[in-house]
Protein backbone atom coordinates (compact mmCIF):
# COMPACT_ATOMS: atom_id res chain seq x y z
CA UNK A 1 0.00 0.00 0.00
CA UNK A 2 2.70 2.50 1.39
CA UNK A 3 4.69 1.63 -2.29
CA UNK A 4 1.41 2.01 -4.13
CA UNK A 5 0.55 5.25 -2.71
CA UNK A 6 4.49 6.51 -3.53
CA UNK A 7 5.14 5.55 -6.24
CA UNK A 8 1.28 7.01 -7.55
CA UNK A 9 2.63 10.45 -6.21
CA UNK A 10 6.12 10.01 -7.86
CA UNK A 11 4.62 9.02 -11.55
CA UNK A 12 2.25 12.34 -11.14
CA UNK A 13 4.61 14.69 -10.23
CA UNK A 14 7.47 13.24 -12.75
CA UNK A 15 4.52 13.13 -15.37
CA UNK A 16 3.54 16.78 -14.71
CA UNK A 17 7.38 18.20 -14.58
CA UNK A 18 8.44 16.02 -17.99
CA UNK A 19 5.31 17.57 -19.71
CA UNK A 20 6.14 21.23 -18.61
CA UNK A 21 9.54 20.73 -19.17
CA UNK A 22 8.72 19.18 -22.84
CA UNK A 23 6.37 22.32 -23.61
CA UNK A 24 9.19 24.89 -22.51
CA UNK A 25 12.23 23.24 -24.19
CA UNK A 26 10.40 24.66 -27.42
CA UNK A 27 10.89 28.35 -25.78
CA UNK A 28 14.38 27.47 -24.51
CA UNK A 29 14.68 26.16 -28.47
CA UNK A 30 13.39 29.02 -30.30
CA UNK A 31 14.99 31.56 -27.75
CA UNK A 32 18.59 30.28 -27.86
CA UNK A 33 18.43 30.12 -32.23
CA UNK A 34 17.11 33.49 -32.40
CA UNK A 35 20.01 34.70 -29.92
CA UNK A 36 22.04 32.47 -31.97
CA UNK A 37 21.01 34.44 -35.30
CA UNK A 38 20.46 37.94 -33.53
CA UNK A 39 16.92 38.15 -33.15
CA UNK A 40 14.87 38.34 -30.09
CA UNK A 41 12.66 35.08 -30.51
CA UNK A 42 8.93 34.85 -28.80
CA UNK A 43 8.28 37.94 -26.96
CA UNK A 44 4.98 38.98 -27.33
CA UNK A 45 2.42 36.38 -25.18
CA UNK A 46 3.94 36.93 -21.66
CA UNK A 47 6.93 38.79 -20.07
CA UNK A 48 9.88 37.18 -22.48
CA UNK A 49 7.51 35.18 -24.27
CA UNK A 50 7.13 32.72 -21.70
CA UNK A 51 3.33 32.06 -21.89
CA UNK A 52 4.39 31.06 -25.59
CA UNK A 53 4.31 27.08 -25.01
CA UNK A 54 0.96 27.66 -23.21
CA UNK A 55 -0.40 29.47 -25.96
CA UNK A 56 0.94 26.73 -28.64
CA UNK A 57 -0.88 23.89 -26.64
CA UNK A 58 -3.63 25.94 -26.54
CA UNK A 59 -3.70 26.56 -29.87
CA UNK A 60 -3.19 23.16 -31.10
CA UNK A 61 -5.52 21.61 -28.93
CA UNK A 62 -8.07 23.54 -30.39
CA UNK A 63 -7.26 23.41 -34.00
CA UNK A 64 -9.26 20.78 -36.44
CA UNK A 65 -8.01 17.67 -36.63
CA UNK A 66 -8.03 16.33 -40.45
CA UNK A 67 -7.98 13.17 -41.31
CA UNK A 68 -7.22 13.30 -44.72
CA UNK A 69 -9.43 10.62 -47.77
CA UNK A 70 -6.29 8.99 -48.89
CA UNK A 71 -4.83 7.90 -45.69
CA UNK A 72 -4.82 4.14 -44.25
CA UNK A 73 -6.60 5.51 -41.44
CA UNK A 74 -5.92 2.71 -38.37
CA UNK A 75 -2.34 3.17 -38.89
CA UNK A 76 -2.30 6.82 -39.73
CA UNK A 77 -3.62 7.20 -36.33
CA UNK A 78 -2.02 4.86 -34.77
CA UNK A 79 1.33 6.29 -35.48
CA UNK A 80 1.38 9.53 -33.46
CA UNK A 81 0.45 7.35 -30.19
CA UNK A 82 3.36 4.78 -31.12
CA UNK A 83 5.81 7.89 -31.33
CA UNK A 84 5.03 9.17 -28.33
CA UNK A 85 4.37 5.79 -26.29
CA UNK A 86 7.78 4.83 -26.70
CA UNK A 87 9.29 8.09 -25.85
CA UNK A 88 7.20 8.80 -22.66
CA UNK A 89 8.09 5.41 -21.85
CA UNK A 90 12.00 5.16 -20.99
CA UNK A 91 11.43 8.33 -18.92
CA UNK A 92 10.55 5.86 -15.80
CA UNK A 93 13.64 4.15 -15.34
CA UNK A 94 15.80 7.26 -15.22
CA UNK A 95 17.19 7.82 -11.46
CA UNK A 96 17.32 11.70 -11.13
CA UNK A 97 19.41 11.51 -7.97
CA UNK A 98 19.78 9.93 -4.93
CA UNK A 99 17.28 8.40 -2.12
CA UNK A 100 14.65 10.45 -0.39
CA UNK A 101 14.65 10.43 3.03
CA UNK A 102 10.95 11.16 4.52
CA UNK A 103 11.00 11.33 8.13
CA UNK A 104 8.05 9.77 10.30
CA UNK A 105 5.10 12.45 10.34
CA UNK A 106 2.00 12.50 12.33
CA UNK A 107 -1.56 13.28 10.90
CA UNK A 108 -4.52 13.69 13.40
CA UNK A 109 -3.16 10.72 16.01
CA UNK A 110 -1.61 8.53 13.01
CA UNK A 111 2.00 8.45 12.31
CA UNK A 112 3.31 7.58 8.26
CA UNK A 113 6.72 7.07 7.57
CA UNK A 114 9.48 6.88 7.93
CA UNK A 115 9.23 6.78 3.86
CA UNK A 116 12.33 6.03 2.07
CA UNK A 117 12.44 6.14 -2.20
CA UNK A 118 14.67 6.37 -4.26
CA UNK A 119 14.38 9.07 -7.46
CA UNK A 120 12.88 7.34 -10.29
CA UNK A 121 9.65 5.33 -11.14
CA UNK A 122 11.40 2.25 -11.58
CA UNK A 123 14.62 0.62 -11.00
CA UNK A 124 15.20 -2.26 -13.69
CA UNK A 125 18.13 -4.63 -13.58
CA UNK A 126 18.65 -4.37 -17.30
CA UNK A 127 18.06 -0.33 -17.69
CA UNK A 128 20.58 0.22 -20.25
CA UNK A 129 19.04 -2.50 -22.72
CA UNK A 130 15.89 -1.64 -21.69
CA UNK A 131 16.31 1.96 -22.95
CA UNK A 132 17.87 0.52 -26.02
CA UNK A 133 14.94 -1.71 -26.59
CA UNK A 134 12.51 1.26 -26.59
CA UNK A 135 14.75 3.35 -28.25
CA UNK A 136 14.80 1.23 -30.97
CA UNK A 137 11.15 0.38 -31.15
CA UNK A 138 11.15 4.22 -31.55
CA UNK A 139 11.29 3.70 -35.29
CA UNK A 140 7.42 2.44 -35.94
CA UNK A 141 5.73 5.45 -35.10
CA UNK A 142 8.14 7.44 -37.97
CA UNK A 143 7.87 4.33 -39.88
CA UNK A 144 4.26 4.26 -39.59
CA UNK A 145 2.99 7.61 -40.49
CA UNK A 146 5.07 7.91 -43.51
CA UNK A 147 4.06 4.84 -44.68
CA UNK A 148 0.18 5.45 -43.56
CA UNK A 149 -0.30 8.64 -45.07
CA UNK A 150 -0.66 7.46 -48.14
CA UNK A 151 1.96 10.95 -49.63
CA UNK A 152 5.10 10.19 -51.78
CA UNK A 153 7.16 12.69 -49.53
CA UNK A 154 5.94 11.18 -46.24
CA UNK A 155 6.45 7.98 -47.37
CA UNK A 156 10.42 8.94 -48.34
CA UNK A 157 10.38 10.33 -44.88
CA UNK A 158 9.43 7.24 -43.52
CA UNK A 159 12.04 5.23 -45.17
CA UNK A 160 15.21 7.52 -44.82
CA UNK A 161 14.22 7.63 -40.96
CA UNK A 162 13.83 3.54 -40.71
CA UNK A 163 17.23 2.88 -42.87
CA UNK A 164 19.07 5.99 -40.47
CA UNK A 165 17.69 4.93 -37.23
CA UNK A 166 19.03 0.93 -38.14
CA UNK A 167 22.20 2.29 -39.16
CA UNK A 168 22.92 4.64 -36.06
CA UNK A 169 21.51 2.75 -33.83
CA UNK A 170 24.62 0.28 -33.83
CA UNK A 171 27.61 2.64 -33.12
CA UNK A 172 25.27 4.06 -30.75
CA UNK A 173 24.98 0.96 -29.00
CA UNK A 174 28.43 0.07 -29.20
CA UNK A 175 29.43 3.42 -27.66
CA UNK A 176 27.32 2.34 -24.78
CA UNK A 177 28.47 -1.05 -24.08
CA UNK A 178 32.03 0.40 -23.38
CA UNK A 179 31.36 2.42 -20.19
CA UNK A 180 29.13 -0.64 -19.57
CA UNK A 181 32.74 -2.43 -19.56
CA UNK A 182 33.83 -0.75 -16.67
CA UNK A 183 30.93 0.20 -14.42
CA UNK A 184 30.53 -3.99 -14.37
CA UNK A 185 26.46 -3.36 -14.47
CA UNK A 186 23.70 -2.86 -16.51
CA UNK A 187 21.47 -0.68 -14.19
CA UNK A 188 21.09 3.00 -14.47
CA UNK A 189 22.04 3.99 -10.99
CA UNK A 190 24.75 1.67 -10.38
CA UNK A 191 26.45 2.88 -13.45
CA UNK A 192 26.10 6.15 -11.86
CA UNK A 193 27.74 5.25 -9.04
CA UNK A 194 30.48 2.86 -10.24
CA UNK A 195 31.58 6.57 -11.64
CA UNK A 196 32.04 8.64 -7.81
CA UNK A 197 35.28 9.62 -6.18
CA UNK A 198 37.81 11.63 -7.43
CA UNK A 199 41.34 11.19 -8.61
CA UNK A 200 44.03 13.66 -6.72
CA UNK A 201 41.15 14.96 -4.75
CA UNK A 202 39.65 16.81 -7.45
CA UNK A 203 39.42 15.02 -10.93
CA UNK A 204 36.46 13.39 -10.89
CA UNK A 205 36.16 9.84 -11.90
CA UNK A 206 33.24 10.45 -14.60
CA UNK A 207 33.13 7.92 -17.46
CA UNK A 208 34.73 9.98 -19.64
CA UNK A 209 37.96 10.36 -17.46
CA UNK A 210 38.01 7.21 -15.86
CA UNK A 211 41.16 5.49 -15.80
CA UNK A 212 41.70 2.72 -17.85
CA UNK A 213 40.39 4.20 -20.67
CA UNK A 214 38.73 7.24 -20.84
CA UNK A 215 35.25 7.44 -22.12
CA UNK A 216 35.62 10.68 -24.24
CA UNK A 217 35.53 8.94 -27.95
CA UNK A 218 32.65 7.46 -26.86
CA UNK A 219 30.72 9.88 -25.48
CA UNK A 220 31.62 11.62 -28.90
CA UNK A 221 30.31 8.87 -30.70
CA UNK A 222 26.97 8.16 -28.29
CA UNK A 223 26.18 12.43 -29.35
CA UNK A 224 26.47 11.95 -32.93
CA UNK A 225 24.10 8.97 -33.15
CA UNK A 226 21.69 10.54 -30.53
CA UNK A 227 21.60 13.06 -32.94
CA UNK A 228 20.53 10.73 -35.77
CA UNK A 229 18.20 8.89 -33.67
CA UNK A 230 16.18 11.65 -32.55
CA UNK A 231 16.31 12.94 -35.68
CA UNK A 232 17.43 16.35 -35.03
CA UNK A 233 19.52 18.40 -37.58
CA UNK A 234 22.14 18.19 -38.98
CA UNK A 235 20.63 14.56 -39.44
CA UNK A 236 17.00 15.25 -39.71
CA UNK A 237 16.87 13.79 -42.95
CA UNK A 238 13.47 12.15 -42.40
CA UNK A 239 11.91 15.74 -42.08
CA UNK A 240 14.25 17.93 -44.55
CA UNK A 241 11.84 20.88 -45.45
CA UNK A 242 13.37 21.65 -48.81
CA UNK A 243 13.68 18.10 -50.44
CA UNK A 244 10.75 16.58 -48.41
CA UNK A 245 8.00 19.38 -47.66
CA UNK A 246 7.42 18.17 -44.00
CA UNK A 247 8.45 14.42 -44.05
CA UNK A 248 6.74 11.78 -42.13
CA UNK A 249 4.17 13.85 -40.98
CA UNK A 250 3.43 16.17 -43.84
CA UNK A 251 -0.17 15.07 -43.92
CA UNK A 252 -0.94 15.48 -39.78
CA UNK A 253 -2.29 18.19 -38.24
CA UNK A 254 -3.60 19.56 -34.75
CA UNK A 255 -2.49 17.07 -31.90
CA UNK A 256 -1.58 14.05 -34.06
CA UNK A 257 0.71 17.00 -35.51
CA UNK A 258 1.90 18.07 -32.30
CA UNK A 259 2.66 14.29 -30.79
CA UNK A 260 5.42 13.84 -32.91
CA UNK A 261 7.37 16.97 -31.92
CA UNK A 262 5.91 15.87 -28.30
CA UNK A 263 8.24 12.74 -28.85
CA UNK A 264 11.16 14.45 -30.24
CA UNK A 265 11.69 16.66 -27.53
CA UNK A 266 11.13 13.81 -25.25
CA UNK A 267 13.30 11.63 -27.20
CA UNK A 268 15.87 14.39 -26.59
CA UNK A 269 15.40 14.54 -23.06
CA UNK A 270 15.71 10.94 -22.30
CA UNK A 271 19.35 10.19 -24.59
CA UNK A 272 20.60 13.24 -22.89
CA UNK A 273 19.66 11.88 -19.55
CA UNK A 274 21.51 8.48 -20.63
CA UNK A 275 24.70 10.54 -21.57
CA UNK A 276 24.48 11.92 -18.03
CA UNK A 277 24.08 8.77 -16.42
CA UNK A 278 26.57 6.91 -18.84
CA UNK A 279 29.38 9.32 -19.44
CA UNK A 280 29.35 12.33 -17.02
CA UNK A 281 28.87 10.38 -14.12
CA UNK A 282 24.87 11.25 -13.07
CA UNK A 283 24.72 13.57 -10.14
CA UNK A 284 28.47 13.07 -9.01
CA UNK A 285 29.50 17.07 -8.93
CA UNK A 286 32.36 18.68 -11.20
CA UNK A 287 34.54 18.65 -8.05
CA UNK A 288 34.18 17.03 -4.52
CA UNK A 289 32.32 18.59 -1.58
CA UNK A 290 35.33 19.44 0.59
CA UNK A 291 36.02 21.67 -1.88
CA UNK A 292 32.62 23.57 -1.92
CA UNK A 293 31.02 21.99 -4.56
CA UNK A 294 27.67 22.00 -2.56
CA UNK A 295 27.85 25.77 -2.58
CA UNK A 296 27.66 25.96 -6.74
CA UNK A 297 23.47 25.64 -6.53
CA UNK A 298 22.71 28.51 -3.92
CA UNK A 299 25.85 30.51 -5.75
CA UNK A 300 24.40 30.45 -9.55
CA UNK A 301 20.56 31.04 -8.14
CA UNK A 302 21.43 33.87 -5.85
CA UNK A 303 23.81 35.21 -8.68
CA UNK A 304 20.59 34.88 -10.95
CA UNK A 305 18.28 36.72 -8.52
CA UNK A 306 21.00 39.54 -8.11
CA UNK A 307 20.96 40.38 -11.83
CA UNK A 308 17.38 40.01 -12.25
CA UNK A 309 16.52 42.41 -9.54
CA UNK A 310 19.29 44.95 -10.80
CA UNK A 311 18.01 45.14 -14.51
CA UNK A 312 14.18 45.16 -12.55
CA UNK A 313 15.29 48.20 -10.78
CA UNK A 314 17.19 49.68 -13.52
CA UNK A 315 14.50 48.69 -16.69
CA UNK A 316 15.38 48.65 -20.51
CA UNK A 317 12.00 48.24 -21.17
CA UNK A 318 8.92 49.44 -18.86
CA UNK A 319 7.35 46.13 -18.55
CA UNK A 320 10.87 44.89 -16.74
CA UNK A 321 10.39 47.01 -13.72
CA UNK A 322 7.49 44.53 -12.65
CA UNK A 323 8.46 41.22 -14.03
CA UNK A 324 12.36 40.82 -13.21
CA UNK A 325 11.88 41.19 -9.67
CA UNK A 326 9.23 38.50 -9.68
CA UNK A 327 11.39 36.61 -11.10
CA UNK A 328 14.36 37.50 -8.74
CA UNK A 329 12.17 36.44 -5.52
CA UNK A 330 11.46 32.84 -7.30
CA UNK A 331 15.44 32.60 -8.16
CA UNK A 332 16.41 33.31 -4.67
CA UNK A 333 13.60 31.04 -3.18
CA UNK A 334 15.36 28.35 -5.41
CA UNK A 335 18.77 29.58 -3.78
CA UNK A 336 17.10 29.27 -0.19
CA UNK A 337 15.96 26.12 -0.72
CA UNK A 338 19.47 24.80 -2.13
CA UNK A 339 21.37 25.91 1.05
CA UNK A 340 19.01 24.43 3.58
CA UNK A 341 20.77 22.01 5.45
CA UNK A 342 17.99 19.13 5.61
CA UNK A 343 17.62 19.12 2.07
CA UNK A 344 21.39 19.37 0.34
CA UNK A 345 21.73 15.95 0.32
CA UNK A 346 18.59 15.41 -2.27
CA UNK A 347 18.85 18.73 -3.83
CA UNK A 348 22.49 18.83 -4.92
CA UNK A 349 22.78 15.76 -6.80
CA UNK A 350 19.18 16.51 -8.39
CA UNK A 351 20.64 19.74 -9.28
CA UNK A 352 24.23 18.12 -10.77
CA UNK A 353 21.88 16.04 -12.82
CA UNK A 354 19.79 18.52 -14.15
CA UNK A 355 22.40 20.96 -14.76
CA UNK A 356 24.32 18.26 -17.19
CA UNK A 357 21.04 17.17 -18.88
CA UNK A 358 20.37 20.69 -19.45
CA UNK A 359 23.98 21.27 -20.82
CA UNK A 360 23.85 18.89 -23.12
CA UNK A 361 20.08 19.97 -23.97
CA UNK A 362 21.64 23.07 -24.48
CA UNK A 363 24.66 21.86 -26.87
CA UNK A 364 21.66 19.78 -28.91
CA UNK A 365 20.09 23.37 -29.57
CA UNK A 366 23.28 24.68 -30.34
CA UNK A 367 24.44 22.61 -33.21
CA UNK A 368 20.98 22.50 -34.70
CA UNK A 369 21.53 26.65 -34.53
CA UNK A 370 25.45 26.28 -36.42
CA UNK A 371 25.30 23.35 -38.71
CA UNK A 372 24.03 22.66 -42.36
CA UNK A 373 21.90 19.33 -42.97
CA UNK A 374 24.02 16.37 -44.11
CA UNK A 375 23.10 15.05 -47.70
CA UNK A 376 21.40 11.16 -47.22
CA UNK A 377 24.90 9.44 -49.07
CA UNK A 378 26.50 11.31 -46.77
CA UNK A 379 24.77 10.72 -43.75
CA UNK A 380 24.92 6.75 -44.30
CA UNK A 381 28.80 6.31 -45.47
CA UNK A 382 29.78 8.43 -42.24
CA UNK A 383 27.64 5.84 -40.10
CA UNK A 384 29.00 2.76 -41.90
CA UNK A 385 32.66 3.56 -43.31
CA UNK A 386 33.74 6.25 -40.37
CA UNK A 387 30.99 5.93 -36.65
CA UNK A 388 30.63 2.06 -36.95
CA UNK A 389 34.30 1.09 -37.01
CA UNK A 390 35.64 3.76 -34.39
CA UNK A 391 33.31 2.57 -32.18
CA UNK A 392 34.08 -1.04 -32.40
CA UNK A 393 38.06 0.06 -32.23
CA UNK A 394 36.85 1.69 -29.30
CA UNK A 395 35.09 -0.77 -27.43
CA UNK A 396 38.13 -3.39 -28.40
CA UNK A 397 40.62 -0.99 -26.97
CA UNK A 398 38.35 -0.17 -23.85
CA UNK A 399 37.96 -4.30 -23.19
CA UNK A 400 41.95 -4.99 -23.36
CA UNK A 401 42.60 -2.03 -20.93
CA UNK A 402 39.73 -3.12 -18.48
CA UNK A 403 41.12 -6.89 -18.54
CA UNK A 404 44.78 -5.74 -18.15
CA UNK A 405 44.00 -3.92 -15.27
CA UNK A 406 42.20 -6.05 -13.39
CA UNK B 1 -0.67 -11.62 -10.82
CA UNK B 2 1.68 -13.76 -12.75
CA UNK B 3 -0.73 -16.07 -14.18
CA UNK B 4 -2.87 -13.42 -14.65
CA UNK B 5 -0.34 -11.33 -17.16
CA UNK B 6 0.91 -14.93 -18.74
CA UNK B 7 -2.81 -15.41 -19.94
CA UNK B 8 -3.47 -12.01 -21.47
CA UNK B 9 0.17 -12.13 -22.83
CA UNK B 10 -0.08 -15.83 -24.25
CA UNK B 11 -3.50 -14.95 -25.78
CA UNK B 12 -1.88 -11.42 -27.18
CA UNK B 13 0.69 -13.75 -28.67
CA UNK B 14 -1.83 -16.66 -30.44
CA UNK B 15 -4.00 -13.78 -31.37
CA UNK B 16 -1.03 -11.91 -33.49
CA UNK B 17 0.02 -15.18 -34.40
CA UNK B 18 -3.06 -15.79 -36.12
CA UNK B 19 -3.13 -12.49 -37.17
CA UNK B 20 -0.32 -12.75 -39.49
CA UNK B 21 -1.24 -15.39 -41.36
CA UNK B 22 -5.31 -14.23 -41.87
CA UNK B 23 -4.61 -10.31 -43.05
CA UNK B 24 -4.02 -9.53 -46.63
CA UNK B 25 -1.91 -6.48 -46.17
CA UNK B 26 2.31 -7.26 -46.25
CA UNK B 27 2.56 -4.37 -43.55
CA UNK B 28 -0.33 -5.82 -41.66
CA UNK B 29 0.77 -9.30 -41.52
CA UNK B 30 4.63 -7.52 -40.04
CA UNK B 31 2.74 -5.37 -37.17
CA UNK B 32 0.69 -8.51 -36.12
CA UNK B 33 4.82 -10.29 -36.43
CA UNK B 34 5.69 -7.49 -34.18
CA UNK B 35 3.26 -8.37 -31.60
CA UNK B 36 3.85 -11.70 -31.54
CA UNK B 37 7.68 -11.07 -31.07
CA UNK B 38 6.66 -8.26 -28.39
CA UNK B 39 4.80 -10.31 -26.38
CA UNK B 40 7.32 -13.06 -26.31
CA UNK B 41 9.54 -10.64 -24.72
CA UNK B 42 6.75 -10.46 -21.67
CA UNK B 43 6.46 -14.24 -21.56
CA UNK B 44 10.67 -14.58 -21.09
CA UNK B 45 10.92 -11.85 -18.46
CA UNK B 46 7.72 -13.37 -16.59
CA UNK B 47 10.04 -16.40 -16.42
CA UNK B 48 12.75 -14.85 -15.19
CA UNK B 49 15.22 -14.47 -18.55
CA UNK B 50 15.62 -10.82 -18.24
CA UNK B 51 18.49 -10.75 -20.82
CA UNK B 52 16.51 -12.63 -23.15
CA UNK B 53 13.34 -10.76 -23.05
CA UNK B 54 15.47 -7.56 -23.77
CA UNK B 55 17.41 -9.31 -27.04
CA UNK B 56 14.55 -10.30 -28.57
CA UNK B 57 12.52 -7.33 -28.06
CA UNK B 58 16.33 -5.24 -29.68
CA UNK B 59 17.20 -7.73 -32.00
CA UNK B 60 13.46 -9.19 -33.42
CA UNK B 61 11.26 -6.35 -32.88
CA UNK B 62 13.51 -3.63 -32.84
CA UNK B 63 16.07 -4.29 -36.09
CA UNK B 64 14.80 -7.26 -37.77
CA UNK B 65 11.04 -6.51 -38.49
CA UNK B 66 11.71 -2.82 -39.18
CA UNK B 67 14.06 -3.85 -41.87
CA UNK B 68 11.10 -5.97 -43.08
CA UNK B 69 9.22 -3.32 -42.53
CA UNK B 70 11.64 -0.98 -44.81
CA UNK B 71 11.72 -3.47 -47.38
CA UNK B 72 7.74 -3.89 -47.27
CA UNK B 73 7.51 0.23 -47.57
CA UNK B 74 10.38 0.33 -50.00
CA UNK B 75 8.84 -2.26 -52.54
CA UNK B 76 5.24 -0.81 -51.65
CA UNK B 77 3.77 -3.98 -51.81
CA UNK B 78 -0.19 -3.77 -52.17
CA UNK B 79 -2.88 -6.03 -50.93
CA UNK B 80 -2.76 -9.23 -51.81
CA UNK B 81 -4.77 -10.95 -54.79
CA UNK B 82 -7.31 -14.14 -53.77
CA UNK B 83 -6.61 -16.79 -56.05
CA UNK B 84 -8.70 -19.34 -56.18
CA UNK B 85 -8.10 -22.00 -53.58
CA UNK B 86 -7.98 -26.04 -55.05
CA UNK B 87 -10.88 -28.11 -53.50
CA UNK B 88 -8.34 -30.20 -51.79
CA UNK B 89 -6.96 -27.47 -49.29
CA UNK B 90 -11.02 -26.59 -48.55
CA UNK B 91 -11.51 -29.81 -48.02
CA UNK B 92 -8.65 -31.51 -46.24
CA UNK B 93 -7.37 -27.85 -44.38
CA UNK B 94 -8.88 -28.16 -41.06
CA UNK B 95 -8.58 -32.06 -40.47
CA UNK B 96 -4.98 -32.17 -41.51
CA UNK B 97 -4.76 -28.98 -39.21
CA UNK B 98 -6.70 -30.96 -36.20
CA UNK B 99 -4.20 -34.02 -37.02
CA UNK B 100 -0.91 -31.91 -37.46
CA UNK B 101 -2.15 -30.63 -33.51
CA UNK B 102 -2.65 -34.27 -32.18
CA UNK B 103 0.65 -35.07 -33.13
CA UNK B 104 2.05 -32.29 -31.72
CA UNK B 105 0.28 -33.17 -27.94
CA UNK B 106 1.02 -36.91 -28.52
CA UNK B 107 5.12 -35.84 -29.03
CA UNK B 108 4.94 -34.12 -26.07
CA UNK B 109 2.68 -36.41 -23.96
CA UNK B 110 5.16 -39.12 -25.29
CA UNK B 111 8.92 -37.65 -25.14
CA UNK B 112 8.26 -35.23 -21.88
CA UNK B 113 5.81 -36.96 -19.71
CA UNK B 114 6.60 -35.56 -16.44
CA UNK B 115 7.79 -31.73 -17.06
CA UNK B 116 5.06 -30.65 -14.44
CA UNK B 117 3.89 -27.05 -14.48
CA UNK B 118 5.70 -24.05 -14.83
CA UNK B 119 6.43 -21.98 -11.58
CA UNK B 120 7.05 -18.18 -12.07
CA UNK B 121 9.61 -16.71 -10.03
CA UNK B 122 11.75 -20.10 -9.68
CA UNK B 123 14.55 -19.12 -12.02
CA UNK B 124 16.60 -16.45 -11.46
CA UNK B 125 19.78 -17.29 -13.65
CA UNK B 126 18.53 -14.96 -16.25
CA UNK B 127 20.83 -11.95 -16.11
CA UNK B 128 23.49 -10.77 -18.30
CA UNK B 129 25.88 -11.89 -15.95
CA UNK B 130 24.53 -15.48 -15.44
CA UNK B 131 24.22 -15.59 -19.65
CA UNK B 132 27.57 -14.40 -20.34
CA UNK B 133 29.65 -17.07 -18.18
CA UNK B 134 27.61 -19.72 -19.78
CA UNK B 135 28.38 -18.78 -22.90
CA UNK B 136 31.93 -18.37 -22.34
CA UNK B 137 32.28 -21.42 -20.61
CA UNK B 138 29.65 -24.51 -21.39
CA UNK B 139 28.19 -23.45 -24.72
CA UNK B 140 31.73 -21.80 -25.59
CA UNK B 141 32.32 -23.97 -28.96
CA UNK B 142 28.37 -23.65 -30.47
CA UNK B 143 28.55 -19.31 -29.42
CA UNK B 144 31.89 -19.25 -31.72
CA UNK B 145 30.54 -22.00 -34.48
CA UNK B 146 27.67 -19.59 -34.33
CA UNK B 147 29.35 -16.46 -34.75
CA UNK B 148 32.21 -17.53 -37.55
CA UNK B 149 28.03 -19.39 -39.40
CA UNK B 150 27.07 -15.24 -38.91
CA UNK B 151 30.36 -14.29 -40.69
CA UNK B 152 30.11 -16.54 -43.63
CA UNK B 153 26.61 -15.22 -44.06
CA UNK B 154 27.83 -11.35 -44.41
CA UNK B 155 30.54 -12.00 -46.64
CA UNK B 156 28.24 -14.32 -48.71
CA UNK B 157 25.37 -11.50 -48.51
CA UNK B 158 28.20 -8.87 -49.79
CA UNK B 159 29.40 -10.96 -52.92
CA UNK B 160 25.53 -11.61 -53.60
CA UNK B 161 24.73 -7.99 -53.83
CA UNK B 162 28.00 -6.91 -55.72
CA UNK B 163 27.40 -9.41 -58.72
CA UNK B 164 24.05 -7.54 -58.61
CA UNK B 165 25.97 -4.42 -58.85
CA UNK B 166 28.58 -5.40 -61.50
Amino acid sequence: MEFLVITLIKLALITFIFMTTLAYLQWVERKVIAHVQVRMGPSRVGPHGLLQPLADVIKLITKEGVLPPHVNAGYYLLAPFLAVFMALISISIIPFGTGIDIPAMTFGGKTFGPYHTMMELASVNMGVLMILAVSSMGVYGIALAGWSSNNKYALLGGLRSSAQMISYELPMSLAIASPLLMAGTLQLRGIADSQAGFYLGFVPKWAIFQMPAPQIFAFIIFMISAFAETNRIPFDLPEAENELVAGFHVEYSSMTFASFFMAEYANMVTVCSVGTLLFLGGWQPLWPAALGSNFVAPAIFLGAGLICLYHGLNPARPFDRYTLPVFAVVFFGLAGLMAFPPLVPVLTPLFWFLAKVGFLLFVFIWIRATLPRFRYDQLMSFAWKFLFPAALLNLLVTGFLVALVS
Amino acid sequence: MDLFFFSLFAFIALICAVNVVLQKHPISSALSLVGVMGSLAVLYLLLGAEFVAMAQVIVYAGAVMVLFIFVIMLLNAGIEEHRGRSWIAKLLGFPAFVALLGLLCWFVQRFFPNTGFVKFGDFTGGGAQEIGYALFTEYLLPFEVTSVLILIAIIGAIVLARKELD
